[in-house]
This record gives C-alpha cells, sequence and structure tokens, in this order.
C-alpha cells in the first residue's frame, strides 16, 4: 500500500470511529455528548474531503490526464455526503433521535461503499502515478490539517 | 488500463436487481405452500419428491434469485467493469431461472420427464449466461482483494453444481444408470457449502467490516480459508469415487475439514460482530447472528453423521439441511437483502434527483420495526420446521408461518419499489414544470 493509501484510508478508520460514537449517543439520547462527538467527526469527514479535493484530485488529475473521471465521482459523492451532514446537524439540533439514526445509516451505508472504491481503486492508482511527488503532497495535506 | 469510472451511473438501473428481490420471496412462498399442502409427507425424508420440490424453490428460487440479482448490481460498481446491456442480461438470466425453477419443482412432483427437460434447457441457460458475464468481469477485475477471489471459487463451485444438477435430472428424466447416491449428496454440497457458502464468506470479508464497523477478518483467514474449502470439496468428490477404504478414507477426511473450515468462519464472524465499533442495534446484524449460531449448530450435527456414519435416523439429516438451508443460508441472504434494498432504492433517487429534497432515508424506507418483526417470525417459523423433523404432525404448522414469512418479505421489497416509483413520479413532475 502507497504512503498516500495509508494516510488517507486511516482517516476514513478514523472518522468511522468518530461517527460510531456520535451514533451510539444519539440512540443512548446523551444530546449533551453527541453534539461535541458529532462536530468532532464533522470537522474530520470535512478535513480529509479538503485533502482529497484541493491536493490528490487534482495532482491526480494533473499526473494521469483524467479530468472528469473516477475523481469527479468522488466530488460527487462528497457532495451527496455533504447534504447528508447537514441534515445529521438539523436532527441533532432538534434532538430528533429517529431522523438523525435514519439519516446516519443513509450516511454509513453511503460513505463505506465510497470509502471502499477509493481505498480499492483511486488510492491504489494514485499511489502510482504520484509515487514521485508522495512527500510533497503529503506534506500539502498536513499543512491543511494544521490549518483547519 | 484505468477504470473508466467509479460511478454509480455504470452499474445497472435498478430494475435489474430488484426484479430478482421482488421474485425471490415469491418462491419462498411456493415453498411454503407446498410445505403447507404437503404437510407431514415432506418431512417424511430428505429425498422426497416433495422434500427435493421444496428445497430446488428456496436454492434456485430464493438464494441464487438474490445472489444473482445482488451480484449484477454490486460487481460492475465495486469493479469498476461496467455491465454492457444490462436490461439485455437481466432478461437472460432472471426470466430462464424463474422458468426452470418452476419447471424443475413441478419435474420432482409429477415425476414427468417433459418438465425435467423445461428445467435443463431454462436452468441450462440462466446459469450459462450468469456463469459466462460473472467469468469475464472477474477476468477483467484486476488482481481484487479476498472478495473477488471468493467470487472466483463461488464461481467454480457453481460450475461443479449445475453441472451435477444437470446430469442428476438428465439421468431421472431419460432413466440414464448414474451413480446415483454419490452424485445426489455431492449436488448439494457443492451447492450449499460450496457456491453459497463461498460467495457469502467472499462477501462477509468486505461487508462485515464494512458496514457493522468491525476489524478486518485475519489475513490467515482470507488468504486461506476460501482456497482450503474449494480443496476440501474436491477432495470429498474424490474421495467418494475412489473404491474401498482408501476412498472412505479421504472423503471423512475431507467432511471433517470442510466442518473445521465453516465452524472457523462462523466463530471469527462472531467474535468480530460481538467487539464492533458500532453499537447502534442493527437488524442486519441480529439475522447474521441468528444464521452464524445456525451454522455452528448444523456443523455439529454433519460432524454427528461423520462419526456415526450410516447410523443417524432420517431426522437428524432432515434437521441438518433444515438448520442449513433454511436456516444460515436464509438468514444471512435477508440480512444482506434488507441493507441492499433500502440502500439501492435511496441511491439510485439521490443520484438521479441530487437537488430533490423529499427523498427519504433508509430507515424510512425500510422502518425498522418491519426488518424486527420479519426475523422474529423467521426465528417462530425455523424453530417450528425444526421441531417438524422430529415431529411431522407440526409441518403444516411450520408452512403456515413461513406462508406469513414469505409474504412480510414480499410486502416490504414491493414496499421499497413503491417509494421509489412514488419518488420518481414527484421528482419528474416537479422536474416537468
Amino acid at each position: 500500500m502507497s504512503r498516500i493509501s495509508q494516510y488517507l484510508s486511516a482517516e476514513h478508520y478514523q472518522c468511522d470511529n468518530l461517527f460510531a460514537e456520535a451514533e451510539c449517543a444519539v440512540a443512548e439520547a446523551r444530546w449533551e455528548q453527541a453534539a461535541p462527538l458529532y462536530g468532532e467527526f464533522r470537522t474530520e469527514t470535512e478535513q480529509h474531503f479538503k485533502r482529497e479535493e484541493e491536493v490528490l484530485f487534482p495532482a491526480f488529475e494533473q499526473a494521469t490526464g483524467l479530468v472528469g473521471g473516477p475523481t469527479e465521482v468522488m466530488r460527487s459523492e462528497h457532495s451527496q455526503m455533504r447534504r447528508l451532514l447537514s441534515r445529521l446537524e438539523h436532527a441533532l439540533a432538534s434532538h430528533n433521535a429517529e431522523q438523525f439514526l435514519g439519516e446516519a445509516e443513509t450516511l454509513l451505508t453511503l460513505m463505506q461503499q465510497h470509502n471502499l472504491k477509493e481505498e480499492n481503486v483511486l488510492y491504489r492508482l494514485a499511489g502510482q502515478a504520484l509515487a514521485d511527488q508522495a512527500d510533497r503532497l503529503l506534506e500539502k495535506m498536513q499543512a491543511l490539517e494544521a490549518s483547519a | 488500463m484505468l477504470p473508466i469510472g467509479l460511478s454509480f451511473q455504470q452499474a445497472p438501473p435498478i430494475s435489474v436487481p430488484f426484479r430478482f428481490f421482488l421474485t425471490a420471496p415469491l418462491f419462498l412462498l411456493a415453498a411454503a405452500t407446498l410445505l403447507l399442502v404437503e404437510g407431514p409427507d415432506l418431512m417424511v425424508h430428505r429425498h422426497s419428491a416433495a422434500a427435493l420440490a421444496a428445497a430446488h424453490l428456496l436454492t434456485l428460487g430464493f438464494s441464487s434469485m438474490v445472489m444473482c440479482g445482488a451480484l449484477l448490481q454490486l460487481l460492475p460498481v465495486l469493479g469498476g467493469v461496467p455491465l454492457s446491456h444490462p436490461g439485455r442480461m437481466a432478461w437472460l438470466v432472471h426470466a430462464p431461472l424463474v422458468a426452470g425453477t418452476l419447471g424443475l419443482a413441478l419435474a420432482f412432483l409429477s415425476g414427468q420427464a417433459l418438465f425435467f427437460h423445461l428445467a435443463l434447457i431454462f436452468l441450462g441457460t440462466a446459469f450459462g449466461c450468469f456463469g459466462l458475464w460473472l467469468a469475464s468481469t472477474l477476468r477483467k477485475i484486476r488482481g481484487g482483494g479476498a472478495s473477488i477471489q471468493g467470487m472466483r471459487a463461488a464461481l467454480a463451485a457453481l460450475i461443479v453444481t449445475v453441472s451435477l444438477g444437470l446430469v442428476l435430472a438428465a439421468a431421472r428424466s431419460s432413466g440414464l444408470t448414474i451413480p446415483y447416491v454419490p452424485l445426489s449428496s455431492l449436488h448439494p454440497l457443492w451447492g450449499l457449502g460450496g457456491w453459497t457458502t463461498l460467495l457469502i464468506a467472499g462477501l462477509a470479508y468486505q461487508l462485515i467490516p464494512m458496514f457493522q464497523l468491525t476489524a478486518p477478518y485475519p489475513a490467515r483467514m482470507t488468504s486461506r480459508l476460501i482456497p482450503t474449502l474449494l480443496l476440501l470439496l474436491a477432495g470429498k468428490t474424490l474421495g467418494e469415487f475412489l473404491p474401498g477404504s482408501t476412498g472412505k478414507a479421504l472423503s471423512l477426511a475431507a467432511s471433517l475439514g470442510l466442518d473445521a473450515g465453516y465452524l472457523w468462519f462462523a466463530t471469527v464472524t462472531w467474535q468480530l460482530l460481538s467487539r464492533r465499533r458500532r453499537k447502534v442495534p442493527d437488524t442486519t446484524l441480529q439475522f447474521w447472528r441468528l444464521g452464524l449460531g445456525l451454522l455452528m449448530l448444523s456443523v455439529g450435527i454433519a460432524l454427528l453423521a461423520e462419526v456415526m456414519g450410516d447410523g443417524l435416523p432420517e431426522p437428524w439429516l432432515l434437521m441438518l439441511g433444515v438448520l442449513a438451508l433454511p436456516g444460515f443460508i436464509l438468514c444471512v441472504i435477508q440480512g444482506m437483502l434488507y441493507k441492499i434494498v433500502p440502500f439501492l432504492t435511496w441511491f439510485h433517487l439521490q443520484s438521479a434527483y441530487p437537488g430533490l429534497g423529499i427523498v427519504p432515508n433508509v430507515r424510512d424506507i425500510h422502518a425498522r420495526f418491519h426488518a424486527d418483526r420479519q426475523l422474529a417470525l423467521l426465528a417462530v417459523a425455523l424453530a417450528a420446521l425444526a421441531v417438524s423433523c422430529w415431529l411431522p404432525a407440526l409441518s403444516r404448522v411450520a408452512g403456515l408461518l413461513w406462508m406469513a414469512h414469505a409474504l412480510w418479505l414480499e410486502i416490504n421489497v414491493l414496499q421499497a419499489a413503491r417509494i421509489f416509483l412514488k419518488v420518481r413520479r414527484v421528482a419528474r413532475i416537479r422536474e416537468a414544470h
């Protein structure tokens, strides 16, 4: 597994953990804990999207010439997930557990099949195409983390 | 070559998998009706005409039906290999599978050669088309993880199962003399322990950690289990045909190896599920737990049968079949169905009409209590069927419970289809304005 793939896959894992904790807090009606947990999940997810959209995808498109291909599909799934994140936030603010859990289950399924496609296909291809720039790209992604 | 995309648009239209998912519960209903009509006669022997008809309604009409529909949907997306003529392909697999399953059930019940011939033609067409598509798609997927390897092994087992089935059906209809005893026990072994279980294991490697947020399956299992099981199935087959004590010893050793392999899979999956990071209750998880428990029980009975040789009374052997087929396999497949159907409904609507605010979430599509009650009904129906192995007088009650279960499942899938059509209609009206 390339270093880029390792780094971004580890973020998927981290986001999954935060998701599970926030979902569990809502299911148990621990709203005071749910809000910060969900906030952390959303921030981490947004940061991850940003690293991909601002660093990985443009570099991949430039290196392979594949514009409007897999990266475009991933961007459109990001926007679907962002819509679900907004709905989750709304459900959280109104303490609507039923709606939150329904949207959360939808998000989980979407997120998991998205991650699978990234980890199995996109990251693998990116690892090959961007092997000579890996250090620079990783630095750039980490810098985004610091400024976020 | 780079994959063209990872797009859901390259997945077949929703009507492709849905025709399989909508038909499958009807075959479950047909099997249940047969149990209600035949009652104790069906439970007399696992090779009775009615039992064979019911078993094939379940294996072909339900489990293979769902698995074919799910693979036609999932593989193009996950493997990045689009299905070139989705509508035609679905038609070529679905229609002959329906006709062939009905034909075979009628063939067993009537004993008429004509029905066997029709079943041979239709099932040969369905599995021929499906097998060719699966083989060519799997060939295009470079490398692939343990799940893709699982699908390759499952395909090999499917080819053996269908070939053995075709030989058995041809022999029944033409009076051809074949070594009936080994073939009739190898056919279900390759079908249930091969095609179905290898596919389930391969998919589980991917789906369990993904959706239940568990640790990944241990690498020593994902790299070794499926190839070993395939090898053991081949060993068992060879053992059945080798003469004398060598053949018997090989057959017994392979059976014990298979039991150990299935038990390993069940135990590891159970452990992973019990340590999952996602704590929210999930009906799919309960379907899996019930299924795995039944798999462990059926391995226990299989071990007993192997130790006792021919000495195990028929009710035990019948119960082995009940625990494995409507037990383990149906539970796990239904658990998957309850994940796939709402998600596909949601995703197709969301992808086609991204700006639309009225797409219900997956829980609204399958209200949770529906799946919960479905599971409870399944557990009761299974218990009644298991007891009927010993008390055949109870079999009609079991038949009624299975009918209720099948109807409920059909209603739930129909409900998802209805929501899809309704939201699409509203979306189209809005677009037109």
